[in-house]
């Protein structure tokens, strides 16, 4: 009895969108982000972004999984005996993709075809595992659930960043829409075009290392301005 | 601290709900992803005599093209057209060519092998096309190749993978320059020796009507290339020397 009562007066101070809510939801796309500032799922980040249709499904599935396998996990937080607890998220992460990787390949064939081996990696994508291990297993439903939304999103936002431009310096397009290059199929022709005709795509910005480049200089430009960031030592 | 008996019972119930929500799930889509794979795998084989106009048709509409302008056949390795009951014998229900499974067919002895053959038709012009498949560095490499209706010279290819490093060897699919560099190239020498087309590291001489350029970084994939050429095409061997024989005249003209 005395649990549920103490539960009751905890529930209480858990409103659905208190400033604590909406620092969980926010705190990963800036102070917390973890590909800028904890330097996590840097593998998928090189990989998926060449195109920013790619970079936007693997956003909306990360985003997926971190939200649900932390709202499972910590359904099951008091029940998951702790000698296997890893093994246990692992399966939760696992299942959920898996999810994921069926219902992509049902929905868009040719996008589950171009991702396919980077869908299957989330299950390693350690931004799920580190927010199950650090936030679920110790948190409500409700913030756990929140929590993977955020740092999804923030996942998803330095990766649709790093895409545009890579597509636009690469290829000269932004979700397959021509901006400028060589052919009629683009805004500004190079061929026709006097003011720039010079123009032409840069394929290094195609190949993954400059994903790196563009990761760094968004990492510079975040700590320029926010400079709680900076390490000081 | 949990018990033993608690740990086992906890795994053993999760692992059995999440069998069976994705074994459900999975049954359920089964229908829509081999529809989904059908579809991709008559894009990619129109795509060698189309081109680019292959990636912009409608899903729908690439059934339509594909039955209108393609007659497709299952051959055998002796070279002989075999019928749907043949394919069907084989373990492929539909019993078309493009119910064959390339993947079990490379598996078995090459004189029990069945190979799906694309006869391509526009304009009174025919255009072979033959399905390969090997090995990369990683896993598997198929693709399909067009040939002209003189069975020698190549209109063009597609190539695709299961895993090859993405920027290395995945860019025997993803590099368009790649699969291009194979069309009007020869599969037979002037003295009418099969000798398949061979992809050579540091460059092949653009005289060179049997070499492609090879993709830096990307050896082990481009030798898979090379061997899967030879050999998958080689199988087809048989069938074009009987209707080369048949006509003595190239077909098609």
């Amino acid at each position: 009895m005395a649990e549920v009562a103490e539960k009751a007066v905890v529930e209480e101070k858990e409103p659905l969108f208190g400033s604590k809510e909406r620092k969980l939801l926010t705190d990963p796309l800036n102070d917390n982000n973890p590909i800028t500032v904890q330097v996590l799922g840097i593998c998928s980040a090189l990989a998926v972004t060449t195109l920013v249709s790619k970079a936007v499904v693997m956003s909306i599935a990360v985003v997926f999984v971190c939200a649900f396998a932390n709202l499972f996990t910590s359904l099951l937080r008091n029940r998951i005996p702790k000698q296997v607890r890893m093994i246990v998220q692992l399966v939760i992460i696992a299942t959920l993709v898996t999810v994921v990787e069926l219902t992509l390949k049902a929905i868009n064939y040719p996008i589950y075809k171009e991702l396919s081996v980077f869908i299957g990696l989330i299950i390693t994508n350690c931004i799920v595992m580190g927010r199950l291990e650090a936030f679920a297993m110790a948190n409500r439903p409700w913030r756990s659930f929140l929590d993977g939304v955020g740092n999804g999103l923030g996942y998803g936002a330095i990766l649709i960043i790093i895409a545009v431009i890579r597509e636009f310096f690469g290829k000269g397009t932004i979700m397959d829409f021509g901006i400028i290059g060589a052919g009629s199929k683009f805004l500004i022709n190079t061929e026709t075009s006097w003011l720039f005709g010079w123009y032409a795509p840069n394929n290094l910005m195609v190949l993954f290392p400059s994903a790196m480049f563009v990761i760094a200089v968004i990492i510079w430009i975040q700590r320029s301005w926010n400079t709680k960031l900076v390490d000081i030592s | 601290m949990h018990s033993t008996r608690y740990i086992f019972t906890f795994v053993l119930i999760m692992t059995s709900l999440v069998a069976l929500v994705l074994a459900l799930l999975s049954t359920g889509l089964k229908d829509i992803h081999k529809k989904n794979e059908a579809i991709f795998n008559k894009r990619a084989i129109l795509s060698t005599v189309m081109k680019e106009e292959a990636s912009t048709f409608e899903d729908d509409k690439i059934a339509d093209v594909f039955n209108q302008k393609v007659k497709q056949y299952a051959i055998n390795a002796s070279g002989e057209i075999v019928d749907d009951a043949a394919v069907q014998a084989a373990g492929y229900k539909g019993g078309k060519a493009e119910n064959i499974d390339m993947k079990k067919e490379v598996k078995k002895p090459v004189e029990n092998q069945l190979m799906p053959l694309y006869v391509y038709e526009n304009n009174g012009e025919k255009n072979y096309i033959v399905t390969v498949r090997g090995k990369g560095l990683w896993d598997e490499i198929w693709g399909n190749i067009a040939l002209k209706s003189d069975l020698n010279t190549i209109v063009g290819v597609s190539f695709d993978h299961t895993g090859e490093t993405p920027g290395l060897g995945a860019e025997i699919k993803d590099n368009p320059n790649f699969p291009k560099s194979f069309e009007n190239e020869k599969i037979y020498n002037d003295e009418g020796e099969f000798v398949s087309v061979k992809v050579i590291k540091g460059g092949a001489d653009p005289a060179d009507q049997h070499g492609v350029d090879g993709i830096t970084g990307a050896t082990v994939t481009c030798d898979g290339v090379t061997a899967m050429m030879y050999k998958s095409i080689a199988k087809y061997e048989p069938y074009f020397q009987k209707i080369k024989g048949e006509n003595s005249k190239p077909l098609g003209n």
